[in-house]
């Protein structure tokens, strides 16, 4: 049953890269071959697929004509660009000067604790990734962490292990309804 | 005669949008009903104010009130966020702080529809009157001085109308019926120096960018805010981006440039959504565009998102990011004023800098003579964060002691801690202790006490902070965003870093300080561009002003302020903890806080990861959990069998 059901999620995952890459090979012709574009273009293909793929970073090389450890060389100088798919809920804790002052690295401990993953990783299954970033600039809010598109500021350990918990209970109850459905 | 008829061309070409915008809100303002102004920018959000505009809009809606919510930007008032301001006729609008929606509810309920304002609720009134003291007598706001932030949280950022109506654009439109070498000699003679943080002459920036020989010159307005602790850029961008648009037009007049790019910082997602709806507004009214406002000006401005790379602050290596490269900085000479973006003359100017524009244009220059210091002129925005009561933006002349920007102005530091330090200019500027709070802020005096300008970022510290754990967190954001491109830059500030993660950790050995300081020598002398330059001072002038706590991480192995968390420990004293209590017990994240024979609480301090957490949760009657450092001096407690 088990082995069914990866096979059919790999299928899907297949299938699902296939289409990104379809889409991406579409947008991407509204861009000039000048380099210029080149980080304009990852930045498009990162906003609709939250990470850049080894084979889209190949089809952007040989889109503006590039080679593609040159591209790799540009977008691995930068902050912004990812190049593992982050988890439904990304975590991106603030460590900027205000954060660290009042204990934001505490706040990426905990929540790399809790998930069992370290910075820059994600949770197996992709429910979850944690990202340290330099200055979300709430900087009065301190410590603060964004997860997804919500700014959470004050955070304390405490708080850190509700959210987890909030995400959990929503999850559980998601499979429950899916199952009475099913059933 | 020719210059006579474009004259007026201009200005009635102004005054006829101006009159219709005043029309449109004149139309908006007409009906006689309460209205709502809620701040909703990054950091009000942040703080709940959708939640609070969604309480209003519900309570409103049940109640059956009358009354109209109005978006606003942020007025800096960090501290306060969810602010929102409440014009209820009959009465001056009053500025409520931290607005919660429960809060809401009780406002629409008391205020508009019983007329009760609340008065435990109100931070003052923002006109005067003789009900409610006014919030311009409290020191947050009367001691600033607001010219580049002066609409900010006021306008609509949405709406250019609002802008324009309250005399938005009137400088382009005066600027375009003067002549361009008037215009860089009145930025000449103002003095305005670049906001960006090295304080450059603007006027004289802008003149060799008009003299520059070739015909198409692009103006970037920086707003690549890097520095983890300054938001400024962003806050003017969120709630007045119209300032900028129109000193970008005034620049590109003056210069003979065609063509502008504003740089964002992609995650500023809202500056960037305020910014493009602004462009196409402004363009709509015939302030940007061909031949604007029937002059010979045309101009289009772009917007470019910065990827998050520090060292794009620096003028080359933004232009080789906008280039579609790795944002390396290059040799100067050639400067960008000369030989820019694809070779041609640019001029790149911070946000600040050019929201300072549209006034010093409509005012004059020796207005803004008055106004600060003589060799810095005009007003600095600083972001003063960190232990202080009233965190947020302030905008002061420039001059004002540090003292007074931090105690009278931001209320000084909270829990009756004691003052340690100030953290200015970020990765680049560095910590001034106790001594230096009656320096003038500007330009010069800052830089001679060995901190910088920077972007003004500000972060106060109180007695908790660890001056070598500050200094390593400074080395570790800037070695990890050195291009790569120095040595000195790459390899230097690794070494840096490893020395001082080293003394933190109670590894420090003796000579490590002299190590210090002459590696930061070789760093400032052997880097290529600012970020380079400047690595060091975190570390230079912690040394300088704090060595003895230095010494006592290397020679005792201690923390003095207990922040070190190799150095440190946590226990329970069992003298004050309470026979019962389990207050800490639910908090410890790692379950570390066991339960002694006598029914007491310990600290197993193999399992405790020293976050603090328990220090919090101990009810202050008993205030039980105690810090040491060095943690030999926990005493070892046992568990009940």
């Amino acid at each position: 049953m088990l082995l069914i059901m990866n096979g059919f999620e790999k299928d899907n995952l297949l299938e699902q890269e296939e289409a990104m890459l379809k889409e991406i090979s579409e947008e991407i012709t509204r861009f000039g071959c000048e380099r210029k574009n080149l980080i304009p273009i990852l930045q498009m293909v990162q906003g609709r697929h939250a990470y850049l793929d080894a084979k889209v970073v190949e089809m952007v090389a040989d889109y503006l004509d590039l080679a593609v450890c040159e591209v790799y060389g540009v977008a691995t100088f930068y902050n912004q660009f990812r190049f593992h798919p982050p988890g439904k809920h990304h975590i991106k804790v603030c460590l900027g000067t205000a954060c660290h002052v009042r204990g934001g690295s505490i706040i990426l401990e905990n929540f790399e604790r809790k998930l069992e993953i370290k910075d820059g990783e994600t949770t197996p299954d992709r429910e979850f990734s944690i990202e340290r970033v330099a200055c979300v600039g709430c900087c009065a809010l301190a410590p603060v962490a964004v997860v997804g598109e919500d700014v959470h500021g004050k955070v304390a350990p405490s708080k850190v292990e509700g959210l987890i918990l909030g995400f959990q209970i929503e999850k559980e109850k998601r499979a429950r309804e899916e199952g009475q459905k099913d059933g | 005669m020719d210059e006579n008829s474009q004259v007026s061309r201009v200005a009635s070409a102004y005054a006829a949008i101006r009159e219709q915008a005043k029309k449109s809100r004149a139309e908006l303002l007409k009906e006689v009903v309460p209205r709502i102004h809620v701040g909703l920018a990054t950091c009000g959000i942040a703080s709940g104010a959708l939640e609070t505009k969604q309480a209003f809009e519900e309570t409103l809606f049940q109640r059956g009130v009358e009354a109209r919510i109005h978006t606003m930007g942020c007025i800096g008032h960090c501290y306060a966020e969810p602010v929102v301001i409440i014009s209820n006729p009959g009465f001056p609008p009053i500025f409520y702080q931290n607005v919660t929606p429960g809060k809401a509810k009780m406002l629409v309920r008391s205020f508009l529809e019983k007329g009760d304002p609340l008065f435990e609720h109100l931070l003052g009134a923002t006109e005067e009157n003789e009900m409610i003291p006014q919030v311009w007598d409290f020191p947050r706001f009367s001691q600033e001085k607001r010219i580049v932030m002066e609409k900010c949280g006021i306008v609509d950022p949405e709406n250019v109308d609002d802008y324009i109506a309250g005399g938005g654009y009137q400088a382009l439109a005066k600027a375009l019926d003067m002549d361009r070498d008037a215009i860089v000699e009145w930025i000449t003679s103002a003095g305005l120096r670049g906001r960006g943080g090295a304080g450059f002459p603007t006027g004289l920036k802008w003149d060799l960018a008009k003299k520059a020989s070739g015909s198409s010159k692009t103006i970037i307005c920086n707003a690549d805010e890097g520095d983890p602790g300054a938001y400024m850029d962003r806050t003017i961008l969120e709630s007045n981006p119209h300032q900028v648009i129109e000193g970008i037009a005034i620049c590109a007049y003056a210069v003979g440039a065609a063509e502008a790019i504003v740089y964002v910082r992609a995650e500023y997602p809202l500056a960037v959504k305020m910014v493009t709806e602004a462009i196409v507004q402004a363009k709509k009214r015939g302030f940007l565009g061909k031949e604007i406002l029937g002059s010979s000006l045309d101009l289009e401005i772009d917007i470019f998102q910065g990827s998050g790379a520090f060292v794009c602050g620096e003028e080359t290596a933004l232009i080789r990011s906008i280039e579609g490269h790795r944002g390396m900085p290059e040799h100067r000479p050639p400067f960008p004023v000369e030989k820019g973006l694809g070779g041609k003359p640019t001029v790149i100017n911070n946000v600040k800098t050019l929201a300072s524009i549209p006034p010093i244009v409509e005012h004059g220059p020796d207005w803004y003579r008055k106004i600060g210091t003589e060799k810095s002129p005009g007003t600095a925005i600083f972001s003063v964060v960190g232990d202080v009561l009233h965190a947020g933006l302030v905008e002061i002349p420039m001059g004002v002691p540090l003292r007074s920007l931090i105690f009278d102005i931001c209320g000084g530091v909270p829990n009756k801690k004691a003052f340690k330090a100030v953290q200015i200019g970020g990765p680049s500027g560095g910590c001034l202790p106790a001594d230096f709070l009656d320096t003038p802020i500007d330009f010069d005096s800052l830089i001679s006490a060995g901190a910088m300008m920077g972007s003004g970022g500000m972060v106060v510290m109180d007695e908790d902070a660890c001056m070598v754990d500050v200094a390593r967190y400074f080395l570790e954001f800037t070695q990890n965003e050195s291009c790569g491109k120095c040595t000195f830059c790459r390899i230097g500030t690794q070494h840096l870093l490893n020395i001082l993660e080293r003394i933190t950790k109670g590894e420090g050995r003796e000579g490590d300080l002299e190590q210090l300081e002459s590696l930061s020598r070789d760093i400032k002398a052997g880097s290529l561009c600012g970020l380079g330059k400047t690595a060091p001072n975190p570390v230079l002038t912690s040394l300088k002003y704090f060595r003895d706590e230095y010494e006592a991480h290397i020679h005792e192995k201690r923390c003095p302020a207990g922040m070190c968390r190799s150095l440190t420990a946590f226990y329970i004293d069992l003298e004050k903890c309470a026979r019962g209590c389990d207050a800490c017990v639910g908090c410890c994240p790692v379950e570390a806080i066991f339960t002694t024979k006598n029914r007491k609480k310990g600290v197993d301090q193999t399992l405790c990861v020293k976050c603090g957490e328990c220090v919090q949760a101990c009810p202050p009657e008993y205030n039980a959990v105690v810090r040491v450092s060095p943690p030999e001096l926990a005493p070892i407690i046992e568990r009940a069998e």
